[in-house]
């Protein structure tokens, strides 16, 4: 929980947390060693100093540090957490449903656990689809698109072999798809970031929602396009938020082009947490005012009403998350409160 | 690999050699942020020998950057540096990256793309080079023009000058950078022309070649306008990746200012002109 300087309190859900081990002793081949040190490069490039975490912490955190960071010294008051199984990189996975929901098992008031699939194992994955929602009652799954499977480096929303996917979402009552783009999808001669298949997936799955993570980066452009021309498409500010601390005008003008074209009700908040912890990055919104020159040429303003949607309101909406009553269980279990 | 020769007298040489490889690696660009490769610190070292072979270190802010843009750059290097008419072979050496032995192979074979990468590629890299050259050309159109519009140039004026007046326009440092940067991909749409007609295009064109209308112009730009901020945004992640990959300082420090950076340097940290 975020308290304003009046007194108001703003309920955050944090949209993209993650429960990894990028740990030696689970690194299977030199691809999950480069997987995890380019992420500790996304760590160290853009996080303030006092908050840059020993190579160590960084490869495998665990529970009570990732409760601590996201609740306790961070304002997260729920977090959702996205999977990224990568199980040809790691020998038990990355970041894998299960893990996650150790998570939940120890704080269910705190977590929504999401499940994720792979078009690519056909029958098997409807059924551990299905497997999933029985045992965890999934409302979202996260789909990494650029995930190496034997010969095969990624995916297309577009695919074919994706259709029976989304019907089973459809049915199983899993209507939020959340994406991450690139880059190493076949044929390489292809975009590997392109978003235009996310655009075809959302015109014919009018039920689901399709929250584009890290706004569509590197492809911000067409996905600012496609999501003005889709009522279900949303973006996570994944990666864009961090910026607000190294580069503050990159973050102004990126912000106000989501405002623009996206709009306050589409866009959600994501720590991307361990790359980044939430306690700075709240911090440094809520301080955040768009430049006037910024918001002259957009016509747009990062309000405080619509710092409350992307913080917390529009994913509470999209997981119905009653806040009131959230407020109420969680105010039993919550160690600290943020001042 | 014996690269650099020990003789004095062809060290010389090889100096300068190796700085006509430089300036011939200056213009070749990024095509996603559409910078130039030496600009960005993506090329590490030149290495001549005395039988005119030239290496190429080449490294990229991630293990994972895409490997057509990755392949692109080095084959747009070697093809520059071949130009060059001493130069009797030239390899490219990228390091950490998931594809950097098929690329270094295909390169020093003089490879096209899908040789290279032979079932992984269906076809070569014409489209998506094309996607990005067409990005380039609205980023810096939007960036000429919204800088002309700010000094006072009419709308109605500038939907209607042609490329010869856009070449004779003078103005000021700033404004003759972005008419030159403009100018070098006005080509990219409406085809290959003669010089003499094409002094006569109109200049400013949307991407389908179709001609600007003055009214609708500030729309026209206001939705071009995210094409740039992507690209600044992207070279902003790119630079600091490289930076937390080879240490601070592997890159030239570059003044990039959101918007500026094509627009104008310094002045307003806002990144949005007066």
């Amino acid at each position: 929980m975020y308290r304003t300087t009046d007194g108001e309190e703003i309920f955050i859900i944090d949209g993209h947390v993650h429960f990894w081990d990028g740990s030696k002793a689970n690194v299977k081949n030199v691809h999950g060693q480069q997987f995890i040190d380019c992420f500790y490069a996304y760590h160290s490039n853009l996080s303030p100093k006092e908050y840059l975490w020993p190579k160590e912490k960084f490869d495998k955190y665990g529970a009570q540090a990732m409760y601590d960071d996201l609740f306790v010294t961070g304002y997260d008051d729920m977090a959702i957490c996205q999977p990224t199984y990568l199980t040809d990189f790691y020998k038990n996975g990355f970041n894998t449903t299960e893990s996650n929901y150790e998570m939940k098992q120890a704080h269910p008031e705190r977590f929504i656990v999401n499940g994720a699939f792979d078009p690519r194992d056909g029958e098997a994955g409807l059924d551990y689809l299905d497997e999933l929602s029985e045992k965890y009652k999934i409302k979202g799954v996260k789909l990494y698109t650029a995930e190496w499977r034997g010969d095969s480096k990624g995916y297309k929303l577009s695919d074919p072999s994706m259709l029976k996917y989304f019907e089973r979402c459809e049915k199983l009552g899993i209507k939020n798809i959340h994406v991450h783009k690139g880059p190493t999808i076949l044929p390489l001669n292809r975009d590997a970031f392109d978003v235009a298949d996310v655009d075809d997936a959302a015109t014919s799955f009018q039920n689901l929602n399709f929250i584009v993570e890290h706004c569509g980066l590197p492809r911000l452009d067409d996905f600012c396009w496609i999501a003005t021309q889709e009522t279900n498409v949303y973006g996570g500010l994944a990666v864009v938020l961090p910026f607000i601390h190294t580069r503050p005008e990159y973050f102004a003008h990126v912000i106000s082009e989501l405002l623009f074209w996206i709009g306050e009700d589409k866009i959600l908040y994501g720590s991307d947490y361990g790359i980044w912890s939430p306690k700075w990055l709240i911090e440094k919104f809520m301080a955040f005012e768009l430049p006037e020159a910024v918001s002259k040429e957009t016509g747009v303003q990062l309000s405080l009403t619509a710092k409350k949607k992307i913080l917390g309101l529009n994913a509470a909406r999209l997981y119905d998350v009653d806040i009131e009553a959230q407020k109420k269980v969680l105010s039993g279990a919550r160690q600290t409160v943020a001042a | 690999m014996s690269i650099m020769v020990a003789e004095n007298e062809t060290t010389e040489a090889t100096i300068d050699r190796a700085a006509q490889v430089w300036a011939r690696l200056q213009p070749v660009t990024d095509p996603e942020l559409d910078e130039s490769v030496t600009d960005l610190g993506f090329v590490t070292r030149v290495d001549v020998d005395d039988v005119g072979g030239v290496e190429i270190g080449f490294r990229l802010p991630t293990y994972w950057c895409a490997a057509n843009f990755a392949f692109l750059m080095a084959d747009d290097m070697r093809r520059a540096v071949g130009g060059l008419s001493w130069v009797t072979y030239v390899t490219v050496r990228l390091d950490e990256h998931m594809y950097a032995d098929e690329i270094n192979r295909g390169i020093g074979a003089g490879l096209s793309f899908k040789a290279t990468f032979g079932d992984a590629a269906n076809g070569e890299l014409e489209e998506v080079r094309r996607i990005f050259l067409v990005k380039a050309f609205q980023r810096r159109q939007e960036a000429l023009l919204t800088y002309l519009l700010g000094h006072g140039y009419e709308a109605a004026v500038l939907v209607r000058l042609r490329m010869a007046e856009l070449a004779g326009l003078g103005g000021d440092a700033e404004s003759r950078r972005l008419v030159e940067r403009y100018q070098e991909r006005r080509s990219v749409v409406g085809g290959h022309v003669d010089q003499a007609a094409h002094a006569d295009h109109v200049a400013f064109v949307d991407s389908e070649g179709a001609s600007l209308d003055a009214a609708g112009l500030p729309s026209y730009l206001r939705a071009l306008r995210r094409v740039g901020v992507n690209a600044e945004f992207n070279g902003a992640l790119c630079r600091g990746l490289l930076a937390a990959r080879y240490g601070d300082g592997c890159a030239p420090q570059v003044e990039s200012k959101p918007i500026h950076f094509v627009r104008s340097h310094g002045s307003d940290p806002n990144g949005v002109k007066q």
